[in-house]
């Protein structure tokens, strides 16, 4: 047994590079698995922290139809019996940035992991949160921005407190948001009491939200997610590809080892024993590596996912990660199925392998004919069933089953066109090379069949991700020309100072469009309404998506609205649809605006019809309409006139470019992502090229024989694999666009409440085309070189050896 | 364990919280808060509300009752009150905390429901006349202190029970100054041991028309507990001659503080003297993994007093923020009757 041992992994010791591909083959696909398994553990732990700390992860809440709770409904509430906890929430502004507030009553509300740890680790005691000056909770991240602070209570940083958010009692927070007396929303505890008059009947005014309907953010952040993680899937398909040649390779290269221990008498299940504890002990050393890897990559990534998701979506995500031994557990799991899915087929095939005779290798081409056709015919059902789920069903899972059905469909037809398109070719082919080249090219289809989808998964996701980014990017740049159209943003500190501000702007002749809005909410979701004065500034340049004649003049007159095209397709509203913004105040809508990048709902009415339902609200900042030139004239004016931190001052440039860096961070993951998927196929196709080798011996040394020198074998061998990398890329670009369109009209309007219009980039293709053409000729290269180098003793052995 | 169960730790809230000494020493300090002093009258009705410049204080009524085919309940109807800083203010920035403990004790099930709140937002609080004291929609008011009406419940019992009482204010000690120690410290401390009360209890059985006896207890102080004192027992017994008994023993590491006061039929109160009555463990009751004395030898030799006293329910535990037990008793011996029993500190020996 030890010398079958010995004599079965020598083969390692004289195969070290194909040790090394298998390796890194695994560990790739593991890596990338792990990587994305990694962020989306880490995003969703942080959500869950949120969810936990703030309670409404699993119980009900309560939140105003309009604006905010006062005290005392709370209160009514409680003295009729009612277990609820109050919760006031806010953005605070801090030096650079403003940050999640939250202020919960310490008495009430249901456990605070951020709290107690804090507690327990400080020896602090709970009772310094409740008395004056209070405390703040809060994330280690903000130390910065918190540091030296005047006027702040003291701070206890903990990691249990949600990324960018702190936590404090009620009391604190309502000083701190100057929002005395308000709650933003109720959680409903649970184990209330017998014989409760109903919610509906004490408290008309607030709607009662289950966990499940609360947060759009949740449904942005989820297909966020699952963009990832279908990437992540397909990464490590791509990647059992790899080990599947790899694995076949080395079984197939050890046949007469395999031939010869039989015959010395070592017994079939100890053979089998042998190879199986080979793939595992790969497995685990492939799997290891893959995590080092998978973790490399995702600390790379976490940061712009992180900021990604913050910046879009809002949602509260730490830039760092966290090793859980669940994310162990499941890269390893992973690579022990990948090597065992990839690694059955040789295994069996060990099982069958006649005790002495040779391989046959003849016939397959004929039987794979006939398996493409059913391929061919599995594809079809898939590409149909995704269609038929978007027509039948509607939201976003529908739209990624399209997605999958699309892909994976046509990567089952793949090898039916590839053969019917080399056909083709053979025919048109004149001399006897060329017939030749496109003969064994189909040849070669088989084994390399499962490379080559794995490049066509590869080449249509980065083509359709690559497309819906950069139409994305170009409508969202058009959008900030149009909807940053002010030359310099101003925020005063006070209300008074900024009334002073007006008096200022009026004698220096400056034209100054307050921006003044109040948060209220329609059914029950937050929206914005805005109050605007009449202006060119929006009349010429308001990203308007459809509207009603003379919109501007209606909107003005106080007599219509306009709405964002998310609060448009949320409440199903369009021109001359009615809005209920706050009660008793309705007006039609006269039009609806493109609002990319904001999840929430907005509208846009006259200033002073705002201002008659809502006189309190903040008078701070301005809109500048300037020369250009003027432009740093006015900001050091402004500077010395007012006393203004140096935040409250920003010109449209800066906004510009920050928003864009933002979006762009979006960006880079996917970007990222798709550059090490296509590396993954590019490696599949040059392990799928070296375990075919071996077979393509027999087939070469005869052409060879006939006069056909090494080297122009070796040029044919790359022609041959680019042919087979454009064949697959003209079947990737059409259907790349497909998934970009999806992308685009399915999956972002259900994702994100808007659609994007689609632009082609011709030169990208072009880009990705010789990309991959270069992937397939350096996949390539190596057994070329290898055949070129190939002793002609080697060939002339094929005909000692075979036959 | 939750930030209340911290919190309520570090209070001092209750009897039973202000014996966590080892946790911040509020029961032995004043700091800044008003301090019990000798000879100082109680007056009514001002004294039935709330005094925030004491550090604790609070309205404690217990119930023996009975339905009408002789089956025995008791009920506790508690509001304690503690203050972080000897001041009221308005708004969440109110450092008065309020706590509220409901129980309704049948001879098989024991209910238990608790509440928090702070004062300055009007969820709990306590007005002296009319007289009411709440915490959310628990309330125990009527228009003055000897007409009350009270109500209280959790997600699995509830009580609506009318209370009348006719007899004087018992006041402890000397003329309500009740010493808590060897070492002087002391409450202001009286009762209404005299309610007649009759309503309706709900449990999962359904609704039961009850009658009976109530016992409310008024005390605040700043620094109820010596330092060293464990736990306590307290009983406030009915027996059925028409005499009453208040009894306290605080148990220390040595030979313990006992003090109470025998309330004659006649209405005359006698203070008892340290150590006058004695009180032994007559049988343990695993309760919550804790070993508790449900039934006692109480004996007073100078009013002839020698009886037991049993658990009506031995597992009357209050599985509250901080735990505890509280429930009816019965009386048997020299005297017969019923009564109320509180036991703290057990759950830490």
């Amino acid at each position: 047994m030890r010398a079958a041992l010995q004599a079965w992994l020598s083969y390692w010791r004289r195969q070290p590079v194909q040790l090394l591909l298998l390796v890194l083959g695994l560990a790739m696909a593991t890596g990338l698995w792990s990587a994305v398994q990694a962020i989306n553990a880490e995003a969703r732990a942080n959500y869950a922290k949120a969810l936990e700390q703030t309670g409404s992860g699993v119980l009900d809440v309560l939140i105003p139809a309009q604006g905010t709770i006062p005290v005392d409904r709370y209160v009514a509430l409680r003295r009729a019996g009612w277990k609820l906890a109050p919760v006031l929430e806010g953005r605070w502004r801090l030096r650079n940035d403003s940050y999640t507030l939250i202020g919960v009553d310490l008495l009430n509300h249901p456990v605070l992991p951020a709290l107690t740890d804090a507690a327990m680790a400080e020896g602090t005691s709970p009772l310094a949160a409740l008395t004056p000056p209070g405390r703040l909770f809060a994330d280690p991240a903000l130390r910065d921005e918190l540091a030296g602070l005047p006027d702040i209570p003291p701070v206890t940083w903990s990691d249990s407190v949600p990324a960018g958010t702190i936590l404090t009692d009620i009391a604190v927070a309502e000083r701190l948001l100057q929002k005395s007396g308000e709650i933003s929303r109720l959680l409903i505890l649970p184990d209330q009491p017998q014989n409760l008059a109903p919610l509906q009947q004490l408290a008309p005014g607030l709607i009662r939200q289950s966990p499940a309907d609360s947060g759009a953010s949740t449904r942005l952040t989820d297909s966020f997610h699952l963009n990832l993680t279908a990437f992540g899937l397909l990464s490590f398909a791509v990647g059992l590809f790899i080990v599947h040649a790899t694995v076949g390779l080395a079984f197939e290269q050890r046949r007469g080892l395999v031939r010869t221990l039989r015959a010395l008498g070592l017994p079939l299940h100890h053979l089998i024993l042998l190879a199986a504890g080979e793939l595992l002990l790969l497995a685990l050393t492939a799997g290891a590596l893959g995590l080092v890897f998978g973790y490399l990559v995702a600390a790379a990534l976490l940061p712009d996912v992180a900021a990604t998701l913050r910046g879009l979506y809002g949602a509260p995500v730490e830039g760092g990660l966290t090793l859980r031994p669940t994310w162990f557990a499941s890269g390893l799991g992973m690579a022990i199925l990948g090597t065992t899915v990839a690694g059955s087929q040789a295994l069996w095939n060990l099982t069958r392998l006649p005790l002495l005779s040779a391989p046959g290798q003849h016939s397959w081409s004929v039987r794979n004919e006939q398996a493409y056709r059913w391929m061919a015919v599995v594809g079809a059902a898939l590409i149909g069933a995704g269609i038929l789920a978007v027509v039948i069903f509607d939201g976003l899972i529908a739209g990624f089953v399209l997605t999958g059905g699309l892909m994976l469909g046509t990567a089952l037809t793949l090898p039916a066109g590839l053969s019917l398109l080399l056909d083709l070719g053979a025919r048109r082919a004149r001399s006897v090379t060329a017939q030749w080249v496109w003969a064994d090219t189909k040849a070669q289809l088989p084994g390399l069949s499962l490379a080559l989808m794995a490049l066509l998964l590869a080449l249509a996701t980065n083509v359709g991700v690559g497309t819906m980014v950069s139409s994305f990017r170009l409508t969202f740049l058009g959008w900030m020309d149009q909807r940053l159209s002010a030359d310099v943003y101003v925020t005063a500190r006070t209300d008074s100072q900024g009334a002073e501000m007006a008096r200022w702007f009026d004698e220096q002749n400056i034209t100054a469009l307050p921006i003044r809005w109040s948060e209220t909410a329609v059914n029950g979701t937050p929206v914005r309404i805005y109050g605007v004065v009449d202006d060119e500034l929006y009349r010429d340049n308001w990203p308007i998506l459809s509207a009603q004649d003379k919109v501007w003049d209606k909107v003005m007159s106080g007599q219509a609205v306009l709405v964002n095209e998310q609060l448009a397709r949320r409440d199903g509203l369009g021109p001359g649809s009615a809005l209920q913004l706050t009660a008793g105040w309705e007006l039609p809508v006269a039009g609806v605006y493109s609002d990319y990048g904001n999840p929430n709902g907005q509208a846009i009415v006259a200033l002073p019809a705002l201002l008659e339902r809502h006189p309190d609200i903040p008078f701070r900042q301005f809109g500048l309409r300037l020369d250009p030139q003027k432009v740093p004239d006015v900001l050091r004016q402004l500077r010395g006139r007012f006393d203004l931190p140096a935040r409250a001052l920003v010109d449209q440039a800066g906004i510009k470019a920050r928003s864009l860096e933002i979006f762009d961070k979006t960006f880079v993951v996917t970007g990222a992502l798709n550059i090490l998927t296509l590396g993954v196929a590019c490696f599949a196709i040059l392990t799928s090229l070296l375990t075919i080798w071996r077979q393509r011996q027999p087939q070469l040394a005869p052409v060879w024989a006939l006069g056909m020198t090494r080297a122009r074998l070796a040029q044919l061998e790359l022609l041959r694999s680019a042919l087979l990398a454009a064949l697959t890329a003209l079947f990737a670009l059409p259907l790349g666009l497909v998934i970009a369109w999806v992308l685009l009209s399915v999956i972002n309007v259900e994702a994100f409440g808007w659609q994007l219009p689609m632009f082609l980039f011709p030169l990208d293709w072009l880009r990705l085309f010789v990309l991959t053409l270069l992937a397939a000729l350096i996949a390539a290269a190596w057994p070329a070189r290898k055949l070129s180098r190939t002793e002609p003793a080697d060939l002339l052995r094929v005909f000692v050896n075979e036959r | 364990m939750n930030v209340n169960t911290l919190l309520i730790l570090l209070l001092a809230f209750c009897p039973a919280m202000a014996l966590s000494q080892g946790f911040a020493g509020l029961g032995t300090r004043a700091e800044g808060f008003a301090v019990p002093e000798r000879g100082t009258p109680l007056t009514f009705p001002a004294d039935h509300g709330a005094h925030p410049d004491y550090r604790i204080e609070w309205w404690y009524l217990t119930a023996n009752l009975r339905d009408q085919d002789g089956v025995e309940y008791g009920i506790q109807w508690t509001l304690f009150r503690s203050a972080l800083e000897p001041v009221e203010r308005a708004g969440w920035s109110s450092p008065q905390l309020w706590m509220g403990h409901a129980a309704l004790t049948t001879p098989e099930q024991h209910f238990v429901a608790e509440r928090l709140a702070r004062g300055g937002i009007g969820q709990a609080g306590v007005t002296a006349a009319p007289f009411a004291a709440w915490i959310d929609n628990w309330r125990m008011e009527g228009p003055d202190i000897n007409t009350l009406s009270l109500t209280a419940g959790g997600s699995d019992f509830a009580y609506d029970l009318q209370l009348r009482a006719d007899g004087p204010f018992v006041l402890h000690g000397d003329r309500g100054y009740s010493v808590k120690s060897a070492s002087g410290q002391a409450s202001y401390y009286y009762s209404q041991p005299a309610y007649e009360i009759s309503g309706v209890l709900t449990t999962p059985d359904g609704p039961v028309t009850v009658t009976g006896n109530g016992w409310l207890d008024r005390e605040w102080s700043s620094q109820p507990l010596a330092s060293d004192q464990t736990g306590w027992d307290w009983f406030s017994l009915s027996f059925d001659s028409g005499d009453r008994l208040m009894a306290f023993q605080l148990r220390d590491s040595g030979d313990g503080y006992s003090s109470g006061t025998w309330i004659g039929a006649d209405g005359t109160v006698t203070p008892l003297a340290p150590g006058a009555f004695d009180a032994q463990v007559l049988e343990q009751t695993e309760v919550n993994g804790h070993a508790i004395p449900t039934g006692w030898s109480l004996s007073l030799p100078a009013q002839d007093l020698d009886v037991s006293v049993r658990a009506l329910n031995p597992d009357s535990w209050m599985e509250t923020s901080f735990p505890y037990w509280e429930g009816p008793v019965r009386i048997s011996g020299s005297h017969s009757g019923r009564g109320y029993l509180e036991m703290t500190g057990y759950d830490r020996e």
